[in-house]
């Protein structure tokens, strides 16, 4: 069974519990951090892959405990021919995914960073950002 | 030393004037001092682009056979006020589709709007054009559904009757929700700040005291040429202060005129600001000729002199609760990070500086290449020392 991809956000409160613990020894799953981030607001974005029988049930643990659970198998691009380098998205990308470069100003965007919460697609007053699929 | 408007455009036309933009003068400042860049420098260009809101175009769509006095027209199902002459009509950049869901889904997304419209325009895009009428002996007929394009038709007028804000609130949020305002999205207790000028950039920050800019200048207007029609609405031109210290411009408006058919879908930008609404993004530059010394010292005026007031969105701003939580610098707010109620906030602008920097050289070469000439004002524009200041309504 290939492992299953998926992206986590959670709140400070969430912050100090030892959830993935929990996936490891009470679902049995094989669980591989991919990226992990806590932003100064204490709130955390986690990539995972996990490999398991009962990932389903491993994944409705979560959202019990209040993890926002995301399928990841998008990609979010820019379109650079609609971004105008406003840097509107800057102060709301959780990741720093979106970035002002300084003292250019210009607004850079690293996928590599971006964990498909897809904030950016709402509040780009432009629409440049997209989901690829 | 003073300069006159004919001196600069002979300069210009014989090639030899020196045109830096606002960034290119602060830097010259630094290197030679005040007096001697005042003396070299005959043309200093800004830049802006932000969402305007205070945006729109006045079309003439030419006449239908047999004739139409059009009494309500939609373009792209978004309605333009039909309220003036037959086949005219005028396009506002936050109109909305008649079946927009609005905030109904709150927050909506309001993802095409008048601006969208007037940039499809520009953009050369086919525009549904419908209209009604209730039919008269001149003018009979009463309905038409028809596409245009902006070379179709007669006439386009840009003219924005509230743009080039010369400063702006950064956007806080004190309250415990997230909220959605014409500031972007601001997260609660302080999560984020949202400012909206360049700064340094800026065209009415570089000229606070409206010395050069009025009634006729030629200003760089979405991407083509433009013109300031007349002070913008809501133009209450102030210096700001605290502790005793000078905080720069705020409060001036301009409105600015120009045939949308010589501009461009770049700096004309359709735009959407989640639960809020639509509105257009408008690139202008102005640029100021250095007359003398004291308008250079104004227009080389640096981030860290102009200031922003910090306005709580939650809560003050909608009630209209005067006061604001400070003041704080552009050069603050472009670091990234301002210290508010002992917080370190994020902030981020809405108004592009990379733009900004291109709308400034784009002008200062127009102006080198002699393709641009500087127009002296007819009337210059209310300043502060015009005291005018706000009305409000009651009830
Ligand atoms: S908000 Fe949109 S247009 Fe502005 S910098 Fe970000 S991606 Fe580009
Ligand atoms: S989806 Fe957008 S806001 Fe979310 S992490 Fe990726 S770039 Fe940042």
């Amino acid at each position: 069974m290939s492992p299953k991809r998926i992206v986590l956000r959670f709140g400070a409160d969430i912050s100090d519990k030892p959830v993935i613990y929990r996936l490891v020894k009470d679902f049995n799953l094989v669980v591989n951090i991919v990226k992990a981030n806590v932003n100064p607001r204490k709130e955390g974005t986690m990539v995972l892959e996990i490999t398991g029988e009962q990932w389903g049930e491993g994944l409705d643990y979560l959202r019990s405990q209040g993890v926002a659970v995301q399928d990841l198998n998008q990609e979010i691009i820019r379109n650079e021919d609609k971004c105008v380098m406003c840097g509107a998205c800057t102060a709301i990308c959780p990741t720093g995914a979106l970035f002002l470069e300084r003292p250019s100003m210009e607004v850079h965007f690293d996928g590599d960073h971006c964990i498909v919460c897809q904030l950016c697609l709402k509040v780009c007053p432009m629409r440049a950002m997209e989901v690829s699929l | 030393m003073e300069k006159t408007y004919a001196e600069i455009n002979a300069r210009i036309k014989a090639g030899k004037a020196v045109v830096l933009t606002a960034d290119e003068l602060i830097s010259l400042v630094e290197e030679k001092g005040l007096s001697q860049a005042a003396r070299e420098v005959d043309v200093v260009t800004t830049g802006t682009f932000a969402p305007m809101c205070s945006s729109g175009a006045f079309l003439n769509f030419g006449h239908t056979k047999p004739r139409m006095r059009m009494q309500k027209v939609w373009l792209n199902g978004v309605s333009a006020y039909a309220g003036i002459a037959a086949v005219d009509a005028y396009i506002g950049a936050t109109e909305l589709p008649e079946d927009d869901p609005l905030n109904s889904n709150y927050p909506g997304e309001f993802r095409y709007g008048g601006g969208h419209v007037i940039q499809d325009l520009v953009a050369r895009k086919p525009i549904r054009l419908k209209a009604l009428s209730y039919g008269t002996d001149c003018y009979p007929r009463r309905e038409l559904d028809t596409t245009i394009t902006l070379d179709d038709i007669n006439e386009a007028t840009l003219f924005n009757p509230r743009n080039a804000y010369q400063n702006y609130n950064c956007a806080v949020n004190l309250t415990a929700r997230t909220i959605y305002t014409y500031m972007g999205m601001l997260n609660p207790r302080l999560g984020n700040a949202h400012y909206s000028t360049s700064g340094q950039l800026s065209p009415l920050l570089k000229d606070p005291h409206f010395q050069t800019i009025g009634i006729g200048t030629k200003i760089f207007l979405g991407g083509g040429v433009g013109h300031v029609a007349w002070h913008g609405t809501q133009h209450f031109p102030s210096i700001q202060s605290g502790d005793g210290r000078n905080l720069g411009p705020a409060g001036g408006t301009l409105a600015v005129i120009g045939d949308l058919k010589q501009m461009s879908p770049r700096w004309l930008v359709g735009t959407s600001y989640v639960g809020y609404g639509a509105t257009l993004s408008v690139g202008i530059g102005v640029p100021i000729p250095i007359l003398n010394e004291e308008i250079a010292r104004y227009a080389a005026a640096t981030d860290h002199e102009l200031y922003a007031p910090v306005v709580d969105y939650g809560e003050a701003y909608p009630s209209r609760t005067p006061g604001n939580l400070g003041y704080v610098s552009y050069a603050e707010l472009k670091s990234g990070k301002i210290k508010l109620n002992g917080k370190e906030v994020p902030t981020a602008p809405l108004s592009s500086v990379p733009r900004a920097r291109e709308i400034a050289s784009t002008l200062k070469q127009r102006i080198e290449q002699g393709s641009f000439l500087l127009t002296e004002p007819v009337q210059l524009l209310p300043s502060p020392a015009d005291g005018r200041t706000a009305n409000f309504l009651k009830g």
